[in-house]
């Protein structure tokens, strides 16, 4: 075959290096997790020359393309996203000479880190060996002449996805109660639009453009007409991939939604920075690096100087509830497991469950890969303290795997609803 | 009046209650997944009961009437909290129910904050969990009950879920076991299964319920929970009726029951299922289809009347018996295939006399048995051969297809795949701790809808629409078919599906090949599971390839077996005569093993003739004497140098538990150098036993976390009854950096179990626990940071002292592992002083502990091959690139090992994982790559509770069969 003999700059592994070349003519295909953020960071990169593209396509094949690809006790975000890359491969649409791929990788010690083989690995069997791989990581792994995460890129990165952050947070709050159907997806639509058409501009990164941008978005949601009736408040969290994607949660929002409940899922934000921080809790907790601490440092300052921007305009309309400043939900995990816990969702995760309770949103679904290995710990682990811990906790984890049937599941959260609604209709 | 329907899994109940709330009228039953007509059915019985125009409100309960009460606006209360609603207004005070139903388990708590747990996506320990053990015993669940009042002993069943049970039970049966004990000890796996799996470190106190059909109708169960709980829980009146009366008092919308019954009449449900296309597209296409196979048959030949030599073999399968007899030219003289209800032994007698009677002079020059119940029957019988089944398969299909390339066997509840390269055994497939599409699978679904087998997979044929039902494990099947069924899928749909999910099972799940093309062009099918036509077509189909399945495709074992006594050229076969099975007579006994501490429970089964044969053994001890000693089995080492780090008391009036668990395996050392030169006394967890898990069951939060994960549960316990002042587990994020990855992380359960411990456990007494995180991999930093987690517990911990106290530390982690690398040096040297093969049993350092490897070590010993460890090699490999991101400690030694193994004749691998090990989904195929690439057989087997050796002995002696055939050709 012709591109077998192609000639590719590969690195010591073997792997093919992206490079400057590629990046003129290659698209790049990155698996959707949330919608609204990722469309926006999309413009990041289109902006910086990149040609990018989502996959949304969520068809039952790509089960089975992940079940035939990927070895079956793998986690289900890996089945997922690797049938979803193959099915484009397959499609048509691309030409595959001239496509690449691109996949996170935390470089945490959870299978996570591994997926980017596990794709390569399945390209290979797939007859796609010469699609490249570019790694996301905010770790320096796996180094691409062609793409590179740039102090500005990550910048603008955080501003897509605290713009995705607080549409999806405010979206939330008003679908649920909007009195004239459609009006928060139009909203959402409209300033997915705006944002992009900024971005594309160069535009919308600054902190004062931020800003204004966040107030102008508060302002729009908060106009639309609701009726705030008395509804049963879910909280969603969980194995990252699982929680925000709808393909893999079975369209877990859009049936709490039906069950009439009002749902509140925890930005993305907060995960980033959960992880850029677990570098700076390694060294004080073994010791270590201290210039790796201080980039790390340098970094999370940052996040949190746009998650503090972020927040003071939200505080300004009170009808919308906001979770508390990531620094703030070390103390709710005291007693319960240490900040040294960093591998997945860490500790991060049951700060989030305390985080939701506090916040009213005492009903939360706990969602993770069936067999997941970190959420064990940080997840079905830390269940039962946390309702010894605040009582009114009413917690239900659910597992997500492609042979796990949607009327358990469903059958699972219905009883976590009854269970609220009691409570509710007892206040 | 209200009425209350609960539309389970397999039953539906309907309860009314007049307007005083007395329960009026009651109705129970099984709705064969007709599930909507049967619901018009009850309902048109109440209202033909109740014919006044009373006021009526109605509501639906039941996992299996979600959807149709959705669809057709009747109100719906989720089952649980219907069961909670009628036990708040029947049995008032109620602190735990405790209900299992058809397919589900659930314990509710009531006092304080309600909390219901129910099985997820484990369905052990059901309803379904005890019908399907009764069928294998060949009795009735009633009969299962009477049976366990009379037990005297109890064996060990994995109770994580029916497949791996029923591997356990059925070596039990195959063995002689008595049935009153085997259900006895099924009754005690349901319990554990229900308060290990779903009580998750709750405690079950106070008040409990009995709710639902196994425990109402099995005094026996209840008994064995109050046994467990140290309570004595109540079945109250109307136990089975729970949840419609829940339903029933939930009620308040009023209906017109007409109309109810019209909407549910008219309601077809919306088929939202994934659709595949049919398996033949016509009548014709089947014939042709039919008339392929037809051609891969053997000829035929009478036994009556035959004067020629005769070979005979018999499988003795896991559910059924073949038997053939071949004369000179390979034709088949007779042959049976019969199911085995449990003792293969009296089955083999009966069609031995038959064989006999057939053909008084029959000339038998040779009788070999393959199977579950080799080792029985060889014995009872006195055959002359036993053969690993997989040779037995090999040897059959070669007949047919003697360039064959891939075999795949799907029997009742086995199925084996081996590939072939140049004519001897390249690689084996066999499905581990899971029997998910195989043979007993589909009948038990067939059974469960009231079809035969055959006319269950005959309805399949034609089907239209068949539904994708996924590729995983049969629990998931039956709650995908569940779903199927709720929504009105038809029979024939499900039939089809199944067969179809069978296939995937053994295509993505067993074999897993890369592409169709690796398994070859030339494939054999085989084992009774392919007869039916629908499976055959749906593997084809999947291949895109004809393959051949022999018209004799459930005899191919047998067949096999008849073809290799035939090879040996005997001039008589030393097969019990007609007169001796006359008085043929066959004890079982039951005895305790004394020769080591496992305490193995043995099945002595003794024969006319003396002969005798001991089954229940871990070990081959008590059959040939022989220990399995340390000068041939690192496994062994390992153990003693732990052991030797006891108890010891200290300067200091402190004491240190430290539990032997997960890690803990290979930082004994470390730690209790540590801490012993700080002055304190220690105190290590002993190797982990049944009993120790029991122990600290109640705590586990996740029922699927890895088995070793879940021991330190036990052995926590433990070091509290000892009274420690402190249990020193400390999360490790990192482990020592041996050099040979990109990085030198603890898998995330290692890592962080501690936490588990921490947030699950309970530390009333004087016993604390220290569970924080520390680092010995950043050695510069550790005395400092040592000094200043110590100090936060106890006083007077100086930094000098720490200092000292590390140096040492590590010194004597050196010496532990130089010890171990030494020792397997020895072992490596006397093997090939002796010409043994030896075998890098390779995996973590906790599956050193003989409760987590069930004895594989010994069991290896016992076929005269030396046993090492994957950290005694993996120092002799410097780092290399491998396909995946090498970012574990422990699995860098795993490749490591795995290398050095491609380097060395005599040596091969045999990879122990852990079900559930999610890092080893990543490290087996990687391993396999590195072990293939230089033409090595790779071997992995799966362990969990399940303590039956009987798949793994399967295993290993086809690995040594295929080694020695490898060797033989080799010197050719």
């Amino acid at each position: 075959m012709e591109t077998n003999t192609r000639k590719f700059k590969r690195a010591r592994n073997g792997r093919i290096i992206f490079t400057k070349e590629m990046k003129k003519d290659y698209t790049i295909l990155v698996p959707d997790m949330l919608p609204i953020h990722f469309e926006i960071l999309k413009y990041v990169f289109v902006n910086e020359g990149y040609k990018m593209e989502l996959l949304r396509t969520a068809k039952p094949e790509i089960k089975q393309l992940g079940l035939r690809y990927v070895h079956n006790d793998t986690c289900y975000p890996a089945l997922l996203v690797i049938g979803q890359f193959l099915d484009a491969l397959e499609s048509g649409k691309y030409d595959v000479d001239k496509t690449a791929l691109m996949i996170m990788q935390s470089g945490g010690g959870c299978r996570a880190s591994n997926y980017i083989h596990l794709l390569r690995r399945a390209l290979e069997k797939a007859g796609y060996s010469q699609v490249p791989v570019i790694s996301f990581n905010l770790s320096g792994m796996e180094y691409n002449g062609g793409f590179v995460m740039t102090i500005p890129i990550i910048r603008r990165c955080a501003a897509g996805v605290i713009y995705g952050d607080l549409l999806m947070l405010l979206s939330n709050q008003t679908r649920a109660y909007e009195i004239n159907k459609g009006d928060t997806t139009a909203q959402i639509s409209r300033w997915v639009h705006e944002i992009t058409d900024q971005f594309q501009a160069g535009k919308g990164f600054s902190f004062k453009e931020m800003t204004e941008n966040f107030d102008r978005i508060l302002a729009s949601f908060a106009s639309i007409p609701m009726n705030k009736v008395a509804k049963v408040k879910v909280g969603i969290v969980g194995e990252i991939y699982v929680k925000y994607a709808s393909f893999a949660n079975n369209n877990l929002e859009e049936f709490l939604a039906e069950q009439g409940c009002e749902v509140m899922v925890p930005g993305l934000l907060g995960f980033l920075m959960f992880k850029v921080d677990a570098r700076i809790q390694d060294v004080k907790i073994y010791g270590g690096s201290k210039v790796k601490k201080f980039v790390a440092t340098t970094l999370l300052n940052y996040f949190k100087k746009v998650e503090k921007a972020f927040m003071e305009c939200v505080d300004r309309y009170p009808v919308f509830t906001q979770l508390s400043a990531y620094e703030d939900t070390k103390p709710l995990v005291e007693g319960l497991i240490s900040v040294g816990n960093r591998m997945g969702e860490g500790w991060f995760l049951p700060a989030e469950m305390i985080e939701l309770v506090k916040h009213g949103y005492s009903n939360i679904v706990c969602t993770q890969p069936f067999g997941c290995l970190p959420t064990h710990v940080c997840g079905k682990g830390m269940v039962h303290k946390i309702k010894e811990m605040y009582p009114k906790a009413n917690i239900v984890p659910i597992d997500y795997d492609p042979g796990a049937t949607r009327v358990n599941q469903e059958n699972r959260i219905k009883l976590m609803l009854s269970v609220a609604r009691e409570a509710m209709e007892g206040v | 009046m209200k009425i209350g329907l609960d539309v389970g899994s397999t039953t539906i109940k309907s309860i009314v209650l007049d307007g005083l709330g007395n329960i009026v009228y009651s109705a129970y039953e099984r709705h064969f997944s007709q599930i909507t007509a049967k619901t018009v059915e009850a309902l048109e019985k109440i209202r033909a009961r109740f014919p006044g125009k009373e006021e009526t409100s109605l509501v639906i309960s039941g996992s299996a009437g979600m959807g149709m009460a959705e669809n057709c606006a009747i109100d719906f209360v989720q089952e649980v909290y219907a069961t909670k609603v009628a036990a708040q207004e029947k049995a008032p005070g109620t602190d735990v129910i405790i209900e299992l139903g058809g397919e589900d388990a659930k314990i509710i708590y009531l006092q304080g904050a309600m909390e219901a747990r129910m099985n997820g996506s484990c369905a052990g320990g059901t309803g379904a969990f005890i019908d399907q053990m009764a069928t294998l015993l060949g009795i009735t669940p009633d009969e299962m009950n009477d049976f366990a009042r009379e037990s005297t002993k109890q064996y060990t069943i994995a109770s994580r879920c029916g497949v791996f049970a029923k591997s356990d039970i059925q070596p039990l049966i195959n063995q002689g076991a008595d049935k009153r004990d085997i259900s006895a000890s099924i009754f005690s796996a349901v319990v554990n299964q229900t308060i290990g799996g779903l009580a998750q470190g709750r405690a079950i106190e106070g008040n409990v319920l009995y709710l639902g059909g196994p425990l109402t109708f099995m005094p026996e169960l209840r008994k064995s929970f109050d046994k467990a709980l140290h309570l004595k829980g109540t079945c109250p009146d109307n136990s089975l009726y729970y949840v419609a009366l829940g339903a029933a008092l939930c009620a308040r919308n009023s209906v017109d029951l007409d109309q109810v019954i019209f909407r549910l009449s008219a309601y077809e449900s919306v088929n939202d299922f994934d659709t595949l296309p049919p398996l033949f597209a016509d009548e014709a296409d089947y014939q042709e289809f039919r008339a392929r196979h037809a051609r891969a048959d053997v000829t035929y030949g009478k036994l009556e009347g035959y004067m020629g030599k005769a070979w005979l073999g018999i499988d003795a399968g896991s559910t059924t018996v073949k038997a053939v007899v071949i004369g000179e030219d390979k034709e088949i003289l007779d042959s049976t295939y019969l199911s085995n209800s449990g003792n293969p032994v009296p089955i083999v007698r009966d069609y031995l006399t038959r064989m006999y009677e057939k053909n008084p002079q029959v000339h038998l020059l040779g009788a070999c048995v393959t199977g579950y119940g080799e080792d029985i029957i060889r014995n009872a019988f006195s055959m002359d051969y036993g053969l690993v089944e997989t040779m037995a398969h090999l040897k059959a299909a070669q007949e047919f297809m003697p360039d064959v390339e891939f075999i795949i066997d799907i029997g009742g509840q086995d199925m084996k795949c081996f590939k072939i390269h140049n004519s001897a055994i390249d690689n084996i497939y066999l499905n581990e701790a899971c029997s998910s599409g195989c043979g007993s699978f589909l009948q038990t679904f067939a059974g469960a809808l009231n079809y035969s087998a055959e006319e269950f997979s005959r309805q399949g044929l034609f089907s239209k629409n068949a539904v994708d039902l996924g590729s995983r494990c049969t629990v998931f099947m039956n709650s995908s078919v569940k779903q199927a069924q709720k929504d009105g899928v038809s029979t024939e749909d499900i039939s089809a599906g199944l067969s179809i999910s069978v296939v995937k099972n053994a295509i993505y799940k067993v074999i897993r090949p890369a592409s169709v093309d690796e398994l070859g062009r030339r494939i054999v099918v085989q084992g009774g599971t392919f007869l039916n036509d629908a499976v055959l077509r749906a593997f084809e189909r999947e291949l895109g390839l004809f393959v051949v399945r022999p018209v004799i495709a459930g005899l191919m074992g047998a067949y096999g077996c008849a073809l290799h006594a035939m090879e040996h050229k005997k001039e008589k076969s030393k097969i019990v005569t007609y007169e001796e099975l006359q008085s043929f007579v066959h004890e079982v006994k039951n005895t305790n093993c004394g020769l080591c501490s496992n305490h193995c429970l043995l099945s002595i089964n003794t024969f006319s003739g003396g002969r005798k044969y001991i089954a229940g053994n871990k070990c081959e001890r008590p059959v040939t004497k022989r220990t399995s000693d340390a000068e041939h089995n690192i496994y062994k080492y390992k153990q003693e140098l732990l052991a030797a780090y006891a108890p010891v008391d200290g300067k200091r009036k402190e004491t240190i538990g430290i539990p032997m668990g997960l890690n803990m395996y290979e930082l004994v050392p470390f730690w209790h150098k540590f801490f012993s030169e700080l002055g304190f006394g220690v105190v290590v967890s002993p190797f982990s036993t049944r009993e120790l898990y029991l122990e600290g069951q109640y705590s586990i939060p996740s029922d699927t976390v890895c088995f070793p994960a879940k021991m330190l549960h036990g052995h926590v316990e433990y070091l509290k009854e000892k009274q420690v002042d402190a249990v020193f587990y400390p999360c490790m994020s990192f482990n020592f950096d041996e050099g040979l990855g990109d990085n030198n992380y603890n898998c995330p359960v290692v890592a962080y179990y501690p936490e588990v411990i921490a947030a699950n456990m309970k530390f009333p007494g004087r016993t604390r626990l220290i569970s924080d995180y520390v680092g010995p991999h950043k050695r510069k930093f550790f005395p400092e940071k040592m000094t200043e987690l110590l100090g936060r517990y106890f006083d007077g911990v100086e930094l000098k002292a720490v200092k000292r106290a590390s140096d040492l530390a590590f010194k004597e982690r050196d010496l532990f592992l130089g010890r171990v690398r030494k020792k397997a040096e020895e072992i490596v040297a006397l093997a090939r002083k002796e010409g043994r093969r030896i075998i890098v049993l390779a995996g973590r350092p906790y599956h050193v502990d003989p409760e987590i490897n069930h004895g594989i070590d010994m069991l290896i010993n016992g076929f005269g091959v030396s046993v090492i460890s994957e950290d005694s090699v993996s120092h002799k490999v410097s780092r290399f690139p491998v396909k995946v991101l090498n970012q574990w400690m422990y699995h860098s030694r795993l490749y490591a090992a795995a290398r050095y193994v491609c380097t060395q004749a005599d040596m091969d691998i045999v990879q122990l994982v852990s079900f559930g090990c999610g890092l080893d989904a990543i490290t087996t195929d990687e391993v396999r790559r590195i072990v293939e690439d230089a033409g090595k057989i790779y071997t992995q087997i799966k362990i969990d509770e399940i303590t039956n050796l009987g798949a793994v002995r399967v295993r290993l002696r086809s690995l040594l069969a295929a080694l020695e055939q490898q060797e033989a050709r080799k010197a050719e």
